[in-house]
């Protein structure tokens, strides 16, 4: 407070909430653009968009079979601004996964992680993954061809976990198919209980980063401190301003899609599960079932979360890539892995039909661990040469290549099926 | 294990809670959960009405019947193996094909091109005075078409 008084002494309540969440004053380094790009606070501020659009959309949306969709063309159609309202929902919850994903890209390639941040980028990955829950579970809501289809096939995925699959997928849908019953499951999750997972949540990962010192700078001797009031603060509302502008902006051009009524009769041709879904789509086609929808998936989360813990020696915590021979590695990992992602999908799809040729053989070796291997010792190759390439490079950067080389290929897949595959789910160039 | 009064009392709490949880979510979420295969047994109508060698899709039941040339007839759920679409009749190859992931089967539901991993679950056959019935609640998961999977007249 001694420090404060010299300048402006907080005033107001809001002026002294704003303190209460933020330090009284903070590294001038920190205020810089480039360094965060504002992903933490404008995710955040996503959210009460979500929770106040949210609320109101509940007004009128009644979550059974027969109704659920003809409530939201009556909002669309009768009520005033419904479908402004339902366009920025829904173009909020987009941009909070993308938002979000580049802030764990963010986190990750700044060294933010590791150390006294390990344990928030665990909070960080839950709150990601409640981020892609909430958007699932929304996007069965509306009861529309897109919805139930995309769900069935996810829940469908649910079901090759050994053992604990086909019961857990029965529980999630109430029934060995997405029906009426499931709206109410998705629509108490999405209303009730991931939002206060959220909130609680997300009061940790605040706190935390409080607790490490903020945003993460690299190390030097002589740092000059500003004063949060207003340096910060103007920088955090102008940014909720264009934020703001830009999603109600795009509400009124661009509409939230909603097919025709769902119909568990007919599939629709193609058939594509969610956006932020088609990577493991995808990885369906050219994956026997049990490896994309269960051994991956579970290789890759047991990766992510222990990410901290692997590599906390000769990290420049704040430093992007960790160095400059950092940045040229994951440049180099980007090109050869959207490459050879782009090349290994065309092969498995024109030429290298395993299970055709050895029809004898069983289906997780031939759709299974065949073409695993023949992505992964590729990769592991170019890995090993790149580490060893110009010296030994230190573990943080190794890291960083693999991390580089697994989110590139799911891009690419997400690419491809989003762009790529036509009806049938064919390739179309 | 070595722990005090208080912690007895504290895991106690919590072990009991957690039972309690287990019972909420299980008979709460899951109790009035929709017997989605109710219908049972279903009457597809005369056996002379199906000529041999023809496939008839029932959409609203969710099956193919096919009726092979030497008259026996063999029903194949329409849903796919892999992640549940519902597969459509394919012209060209007189199999079926899964708009969603691409899986191919040929014409006694067997998988011609991944990813399904099995062929599409057979539906038991019963027929009972000249009527075709079949038994929705009872779909069969196969590895293979074998000749004693077709029901004759």
């Amino acid at each position: 407070m001694a420090v404060l008084s010299k300048n402006k002494y907080p005033q107001s309540a809001f002026e002294k909430f704003v303190l209460h969440l933020h330090p009284h004053r903070i590294d001038q380094r920190a205020l810089q653009f480039s360094r965060t790009f504002g992903l933490g606070g404008i995710n955040a501020l996503l959210f009460v968009l979500l929770v106040f659009t949210g609320l109101l959309l509940r007004f009128s949306y009644v979550p059974t079979a027969t109704e659920a969709y003809t409530s939201v063309v009556r909002l669309q159609q009768q009520t005033l601004l419904g479908g402004f309202i339902r366009n920025v929902h829904h173009i909020s919850a987009v941009l909070m996964v993308v938002v979000s994903f580049l802030h764990l890209l963010r986190v990750f390639y700044a060294q933010a992680i590791y150390e006294k941040r390990a344990q928030n980028w665990i909070f960080g990955l839950v709150l990601f993954l409640l981020v892609v829950a909430s958007n699932f579970t929304g996007y069965l809501l509306p009861w529309d061809q897109l919805a139930y289809w995309a769900v069935t096939v996810i829940t469908h995925m649910v079901e090759y976990i050994p053992l604990l699959g086909p019961p857990l997928a029965d529980w999630v849908r109430r029934g060995d198919s997405v029906n009426g019953h499931t709206i109410l499951n998705f629509y108490t999750l999405h209303t009730g209980i991931l939002p206060i997972a959220f909130l609680v949540i997300m009061s940790f990962h605040f706190w935390l980063v409080r607790k490490a010192g903020g945003v993460a700078l690299p190390q030097t001797e002589n740092s000059e401190k500003v004063n949060v009031l207003p340096h910060l603060v103007v920088r955090e509302i102008l940014a909720l301003f264009v934020v703001l502008a830009f999603i109600f902006l795009l509400a009124v051009f661009y509409d939230a899609p909603l097919l025709i009524q769902a119909n568990p009769l007919e599939s629709p041709n193609p058939a594509k599960a969610p956006w932020y879904f088609l990577g493991a789509q995808e990885l369906l086609l050219h994956l026997h079932p049990v490896f994309a929808a269960f051994i991956i998936p579970l290789c890759l989360t047991l990766f992510f979360f222990s990410l901290p813990y692997w590599g906390r020696i000769k990290v420049h915590s704040g430093v992007w890539f960790n160095s400059a021979q950092g940045r040229k590695s994951t440049v180099a990992t980007i090109g050869f892995s959207g490459i050879f992602t782009l090349v290994l999908i065309g092969l498995l799809e024109y030429a290298l039909h395993v299970e055709t040729w050895m029809p004898g053989l069983p289906g997780w070796l031939t759709s299974g661990m065949i073409p695993l291997l023949l992505y992964m010792v590729p990769t592991g190759l170019f890995v090993q040469w790149i580490v060893h390439k110009k010296g030994k490079r230190s573990r943080v950067e190794v890291l960083q290549v693999i991390v580089t080389g697994i989110l590139t290929s799911y891009l690419v897949m997400t690419c491809v099926s989003w762009f790529l595959r036509g009806e049938g789910m064919q390739l179309i160039f | 294990m070595n722990f005090n009064r208080r912690q007895f009392i504290k895991r106690l709490v919590l072990g009991l809670a957690s039972v309690e949880a287990f019972f909420l979510l299980r008979n709460g979420v899951g109790n009035n959960a929709p017997d989605t295969n109710a219908e049972g047994m279903v009457n597809l109508g005369k056996v002379d009405s199906f000529q041999k060698g023809n496939v008839y899709p029932f959409v609203a039941h969710k099956l193919y019947v096919k009726r092979m040339k030497d008259g026996g007839f063999l029903a194949l759920s329409n849903q796919c193996t892999h992640l549940g679409c519902v597969v459509n009749l394919n012209p060209q190859s007189n199999g079926f094909s899964c708009p969603c992931h691409a899986s191919h089967f040929n014409e006694n539901g067997e998988v011609l091109s991944a990813p399904a991993p099995r062929p599409l679950d057979q539906i038991p056959i019963h027929i009972k005075n000249g009527e075709l019935f079949v038994d929705l609640a009872h779909p069969k998961k196969r590895n293979a078409y074998e000749k004693n999977q077709l029901t004759y007249a």
